[in-house]
């Protein structure tokens, strides 16, 4: 059996504890375990962050758009904004030793650290999509 | 309701934050740099960060205690970690931030660390 779900946030700072809270719900309802859903938590957070700010620009007429899917044992998980593109190869590394001070560009470190597959694709009609997937 | 609370207590010219609950992307992270500043406003650079009770870090959050410790470094002072959860140990190590940070369990090694 395959659980679904899908909702849109406004591209505001809040939707990232909003979806956070979704993604929590879901993954329970689903029968996963605190430290399967702790890896959620933490990937979640950071793509809906990422999608507000660099996505969508905090841009609130964009929304960012969630899908959550679980069948047997595969959490699915995508996240998509409807800004102008991105590529993940352009952040620089934040583990080298000359980024190691910087304050920022830590979250897909953290994405690709608690997921089993990260990817990034462009969507139809626009915006980026990334997908995350984690196998029990 | 804040997500984070910040209360500060003085150990000889060590001050210490002890922190409690989220420091993530917004409110989290703003209070702790806004902590950090007006601390070294007053002058106060020898900093503790008693990270014990915070349940939830992001990027963010991780992000904001590296600006601190740049910011207290750029004053002359030294700004270190007490009681870190497993949880942002792992984030920590993931990040290579050990490496950077001074971190410690118990708070009597940390205190004296300063001297």
């Amino acid at each position: 059996m395959t659980l679904q779900e899908v909702f849109n946030l406004p591209s505001r700072i809040e939707s990232v504890d909003e979806a956070a809270s979704k993604a929590d719900d879901f993954a329970k309802k689903s029968g996963l375990g605190d430290d399967f859903i702790s890896s959620i938590d933490l990937a979640v957070r950071e793509s809906v962050a990422n999608a507000v700010k660099h996505g969508n620009k905090f841009d609130e007429s964009k929304v960012v758009e969630i899908r959550l899917s679980r069948s047997e044992s595969v959490f699915e998980m995508s996240v998509r904004d409807f800004g102008t593109g991105f590529d993940p190869e352009e952040i620089p590394d934040p583990t080298d030793p000359a980024n190691l001070l910087k304050a920022s560009g830590r979250g897909i470190l953290f994405m690709r650290a608690f997921m089993d597959e990260v990817e990034w694709v462009n969507a139809d009609g626009g915006g980026t999509i990334v997908r995350m997937v984690k196998r029990q | 309701m804040s997500d984070i609370n910040i209360s500060e207590r003085q150990a000889g010219d060590v001050t210490i934050l002890d922190l409690s609950g989220k420091v993530t992307i917004g409110e989290g992270s703003v209070a702790l740099r806004s902590a950090i500043r007006r601390l070294l406003d007053e002058g106060k650079n020898k900093i503790l960060l008693n990270l014990g009770s915070v349940g939830y870090i992001d990027s963010s959050g991780i992000g904001e205690l590296v600006s601190s410790f740049t910011a207290v470094n750029k004053e002359g002072g030294s700004l270190k970690l007490l009681n870190l959860t497993q949880k942002i140990q792992d984030l920590l190590a993931i990040t290579k931030l050990l490496t950077v940070f001074d971190v410690y369990d118990a708070e009597a090694e940390a205190l004296a660390s300063y001297n």
